[in-house]
């Protein structure tokens, strides 16, 4: 099939007579175009003013902040106002979201790096000092050592003993319920294992969803693993298994499973469908009677009048031997890049912000959250925020998480996935172990 | 370029040739050059790059000094220990299958219909192409809404909320397919495009020569229409290919493609972006997709253009 | 719908009836049909999309309590304006527009004449050539971004060009990886068009004497408006919505395009998708405006077919 030639246009080309130069002209002019529209776009950024990560030394500080949402935002840029008057340094923040700050710092930390930047404490955060990315902070803990407990420390330092991490605010993970539907059911919080059973049971007969249990992300479901791995196995099992990946197919690791069998009748229908904010709906509208999350999670959605209403109690207690002694409770704080413009500067700010009075300021807007330094007025807290201190305080060992305990790489491509898989036909537990345990051994073995 | 000569294609002997001269050469030289070189450059070096760092165990930080040559061990773990490959392949096939049997047809389908001279057809294109230019959150959210097991459209008009739920996302045997159809609500506007793109180059005279032949609508599209599409049926199938094996995004947005919606793309991505990276698993994976994407695109390409060059 | 195309006061014009038919102007009934199942396909089509904005109309609070499948609570553009003003939507608008006007114009005018030379010259590499483009397309973006991260930091920049001094982090960097990744798709598909375009066109102007520029520039190029202009929709679409390059090769937050913004209103846990549609909504607007605007492009590139002698 061919199209006849549409001669309209083309003829001009017979009755113009062309002239070398002039294609050559128009040659030039074709490919300045191109040249030009490449070389405007960052000479009118530049005009536009929308200020890049240039600028640094002298009294400013570069932030790579992950917390670019409205909310938490807010509560930086008030710090940071407070932290000139206190510091002299004037903050310059980069504002990231969460997701893509964390999916991408490995090229952030390898870029352009701000000066300070907003992480995570556990193997997470030793994984980069190991890495050689970050700066040690070790001159920021002279003054700051004394707001912290020894529990914070550890969380903090390398694995080469110098300190990485200022903390500034971390969560508790626990079974979270509405008081006023207990008040009005009559449940009491169990310690013990059978306690929760009897209580789901009752749950389900009064018609409520038992658990909110949701899993479609794949993390929340890490949290439970976690709690289980330590009632039963204790806390160093854990995190032995957390840090070396060496014990996956173990006695130990399937009876985690097993255990992990008895709950899931009593989760919400559905639950691999569903997102935790969805689960907290569940919880928050009465249908579902608990729920094992984070308070930084639950508290966004337990918010205003609904603040107080928010109860929960520690993960019950299956061996005796281990009790309910440790706590998951994930710790947020600030690291400083390899390289920084102005490392005085950012030392001056860290131990500004590894205050509690700092810490507390950064709190007033973000009550899902306690502060990790010590000092602080308990008089301004929440009741949930004061029950967060009373638990992880309480606690004789303190858990990050699975994502922040374990190599990044095996978490959440490895770990998350088995999850879900066992979530989806428990009966194949003893399978996916083994897989996972061949997995976690070829990832040791590849990058030590 | 040895044959420098003048021979513009389609023509039925060699007349009329004519050697280029000297500027004409440059200038061919630099307009076919300059975009090799581009695509050459950020493109193809580090795709063999990656093709390189596939036989490597590597977390991406640090010197090149610190790559481990590890030979084939990461292909051998992705096809013993790696439960997530299987599951991706049969995906990518699927989707493909999908794409091919469902929004090409419809899409051709579609275009025909508004290629007509009716009223609305401007409208009617726009609405069916506006899955194609909403962004990937808006998409996420939209699946959602849909199909979320408690909240969604589909269960609450269903009735399926309470106790025995549908579990249009969470069970992994089903919500591959609620995500095709979402990909599918997509596609069908994309290859609607570029069909009626296409039809545009169908001579209208013929069309209306065949009609006062006596020939009909079918007939009409049959020897007139459907032959004029070939170059345009070309691109959808290129498209369609690319778009199923590359398929990423709204998987990525429900659940990270887990859990019943891995796919390679996914795998390629969890394995080289994120905190730590594992950049040569990650890279071997994507080795695999290049190889299985080029199996089904190099060998008709071949034919398409062996056919195009012999007059 | 109404049934559009029925007036009867044209009916008894003098044009044959299947003169008619081959334009397209079917007869009444199933001109009707046809009207209705358009209009059936648009509305399912559309349903997802209202859902949407009807959910964007709504506070996140409403539908927490009461669930998205419902009615009643308030109602309002609340969301509309919290996310133009939350998520700064205006100044990366302006980012977005500094990236995706460049790499577009960049990419259709590189792949032009890539297809031309491809397709108006017979070279022997030029399978290969064509190759070289439509295989680099197959290629998934995340397989090849740690050596191209690895090799822009290598690359340096003169300050005026990019704050960081690097292709990363700069808008050059951003347009160029665009522009080597869209540039294949684009000359595949104008390559496969020009071959569609007679010989005799270019054997004309070249017995004129006309140079080769000449010839793409003069009598080529404009007859491939019609994909131009389908190629300036589909490639505006993929630039602007794209957002993995955006974030791993730009890693100032500030000098990041739009759809990464809507992001900024997700939080580290909590998100309220009500206001993310609403921001969503806003940010499609572009990509619909730009395909209203090229649709014109195919009705004229039509007529121009039309005009044949």
């Amino acid at each position: 099939m061919d199209i006849k030639p549409a001669d309209g246009r083309t003829t001009s080309s017979g009755t113009t007579h062309p002239a070398r130069t002039l294609d050559r002209r128009s040659l030039l002019r074709g490919s300045a175009l191109g040249i030009a529209a490449m070389a405007a776009s960052p000479l009118l950024a530049a005009c536009g003013g929308s200020g890049s990560s240039g600028s640094g030394g002298g009294t400013t500080v570069t932030f790579g902040s992950n917390a670019a949402v409205p909310q938490p935002k807010g509560a930086y840029e008030t710090l940071f106002k407070a932290a000139h008057t206190a510091t002299g340094m004037s903050v310059k923040p980069n504002w990231v979201d969460h997701n893509t700050f964390q999916q991408n710092i490995s090229t952030y930390l390898q870029g352009h790096p701000d000066d300070v930047f907003n992480w995570f404490a556990g193997e997470r955060m030793q994984f980069f000092a190991g890495q050689d990315l970050v700066s040690p902070v070790d001159d920021v803990w002279q003054t700051i050592g004394a707001h912290y407990t020894d529990a914070m420390k550890a969380q903090s330092k390398g694995k080469d003993g110098h300190y990485y991490l200022v903390p500034f605010d971390y969560y508790p993970w626990a079974v979270f319920y509405s008081k006023s539907m207990w008040k009005a059911k009559g449940y009491e919080e169990p310690t013990t294992w059978d306690e929760w059973i009897a209580l789901a049971k009752r749950m389900k007969k009064d018609g409520s969803i038992p658990i909110a249990f949701t899993d479609k992300d794949g993390w929340p479901a890490m949290g439970t693993f976690d709690y289980l791995n330590m009632r039963m196995n204790g806390f160093d099992f854990h995190i032995s298994l957390m840090r070396n990946g060496d014990k996956w197919n173990t006695p130990q690791v399937k009876a985690v499973l097993d255990q992990w069998r008895q709950l899931i009748p009593y989760y919400s229908p559905g639950f691999l469908g569903l997102t935790w904010q969805e689960g907290a709906q569940q919880l928050l509208n009465h249908q579902a009677g608990m729920m094992v999350i984070g308070l930084d999670q639950i508290g966004t959605i337990f918010t205003g009048a609904k603040a107080d209403d928010l109860g929960f109690f520690a993960f019950p207690e299956i061996d005796p031997a281990n009790g309910q002694q440790a706590v998951e409770a994930p710790i947020d704080g600030m690291m400083v890049s390899k390289s920084p413009k102005n490392h005085a500067g950012a030392v001056k700010l860290l131990k500004y912000l590894g205050t509690a009075k700092a810490q507390q300021l950064w709190l007033g807007s973000n009550p899902a959250d306690i502060a990790t330094a010590t000092g602080v007025d308990a008089s301004k807290y929440t009741a949930p925020q004061n029950a967060a201190v009373k638990l992880i305080g309480g606690a004789k060992n303190l858990s990050q998480f699975m994502d922040r305990d374990t190599r990044p790489d095996f978490a959440d491509p490895v770990m998350l996935p088995a999850l879900q898989k066992f979530l989806n036909s428990p009966g194949d537990a003893a399978s996916i172990l083994s897989n996972v345990d061949k997995q976690a051994k070829s990832i040791w073995a590849a990058g030590g | 370029m040895t044959e420098v000569e003048l021979a513009p294609r389609g023509t039925p002997k060699r007349r009329r040739t004519r050697r280029l001269s000297g500027w004409d050469r440059v200038v061919i030289t630099l307009m076919a050059g300059v975009p090799t070189l581009l695509t050459v450059a950020l493109v193809w070096l580090p795709a063999l790059a990656s093709v390189g760092l596939s036989f490597s165990s590597w977390s991406g930080y640090g010197s090149v000094s610190s790559i481990q040559w590890v030979g084939l061990e990461n292909y051998k773990n992705i096809f013993t220990i790696y439960p997530e490959f299987p599951p991706a392949i049969e995906h990518n096939l699927e989707w493909l299958a999908v794409f091919f049997c469902l929004p090409a047809p419809f899409g051709l389908f579609l275009a025909v219909q508004l290629d007509k001279r009716i009223r609305f057809s401007r409208l009617y294109q726009s609405i069916l192409f506006l899955p194609v230019v909403l962004s990937l959150a808006l998409i996420g959210f939209m699946t959602e809404l849909i199909f979320s097991p408690t909240q969604g459209l589909i269960n609450n008009l269903t009735g399926h909320t309470h106790g025995h739920v549908t579990d249009w996302l969470g069970n992994p045997h089903l919500n591959i397919w609620a995500v095709m159809l979402m990909a599918c609500w997509r596609q069908t506007g994309y290859v609607m495009v570029l069909f009626l793109a296409g039809l545009k180059s169908v001579d209208p005279s013929l069309k209306e020569a065949a009609s006062l032949d006596g020939a009909n609508g079918r007939q009409i599209f049959r020897h007139v229409t459907w032959p004029s599409l070939r170059p345009i049926n070309v691109v959808v199938l290129v498209v369609t290919v690319i778009e199923s094996l590359r398929a990423f995004d709204i998987v990525y947005v429900i659940n990270k493609g887990t859990d019943g919606l891995e796919l390679l793309s996914v795998l390629v991505t969890d394995n080289i972006i994120g905190e730590a990276s594992r950049i040569g698993f990650g890279s071997a994976l994507a080795t695999i997709l290049l190889v299985i994407s080029l199996a089904f695109i190099v060998p008709y390409l071949v034919s398409v253009f062996r056919k195009d060059s012999r007059p | 719908m109404t049934a559009p195309g029925t007036l009867p006061a044209a009916a008894p014009a003098r044009r044959s009836r299947k003169a008619d038919r081959a334009r397209g102007d079917s007869p009444a009934p199933a001109r009707i049909a046809l009207h209705i199942f358009l209009a059936g396909t648009c509305l399912v089509w559309l349903v997802p999309l209202l859902y949407a904005f009807y959910t964007a109309l709504r506070p996140y609070a409403d539908t927490a309590r009461r669930g998205y499948v419902s009615v009643g609570g308030h109602y309002g553009t609340g969301n509309f304006s919290a996310a133009w003003v939350q998520a700064q939507l205006p100044h990366y608008f302006w980012n977005s527009v500094l990236i995706t006007v460049p790499a577009l114009v960049l990419t259709l005018w590189l792949a032009s004449m890539v297809a031309f030379v491809v397709a108006r010259f017979r070279f022997r590499i030029n399978i290969a050539l064509l190759m070289l483009f439509t295989a680099g397309n197959l290629l998934p973006q995340q397989a090849i971004v740690t050596p191209l991260f690895k090799l822009y930091q290598l690359v340096p920049l003169p300050q005026w060009l990019a704050a960081s001094g690097k292709l990363d982090d700069s808008f050059p960097g951003l347009i160029l990886i665009h522009v080597a990744f869209q540039t294949g798709f684009c000359a595949f598909v104008m390559s496969n068009y020009m071959r569609t375009i007679p010989a005799e066109l270019g054997e004309a102007a070249v017995m004129d004497g006309a140079s080769v520029w000449r010839q793409y520039w003069q009598v080529i190029l404009p007859l491939c408006r019609p994909v131009l202009a389908a190629l300036a929709t589909l490639e505006f679409t993929w630039i602007y919505n794209d957002f993995f390059w955006a974030t791993v090769l730009m890693q100032t937050g500030a000098n990041r395009p739009v759809t990464a913004a809507l992001n900024n209103l997700t939080g580290e846990f909590f998100v309220n998708n009500n206001l993310i549609a609403a921001a969503a909504l806003i940010v499609a607007i572009p990509t619909l405006v730009v395909f209203f605007a090229l649709q014109r492009q195919f009705v004229s590139g039509l007529t121009l077919g039309a005009n044949k002698g």
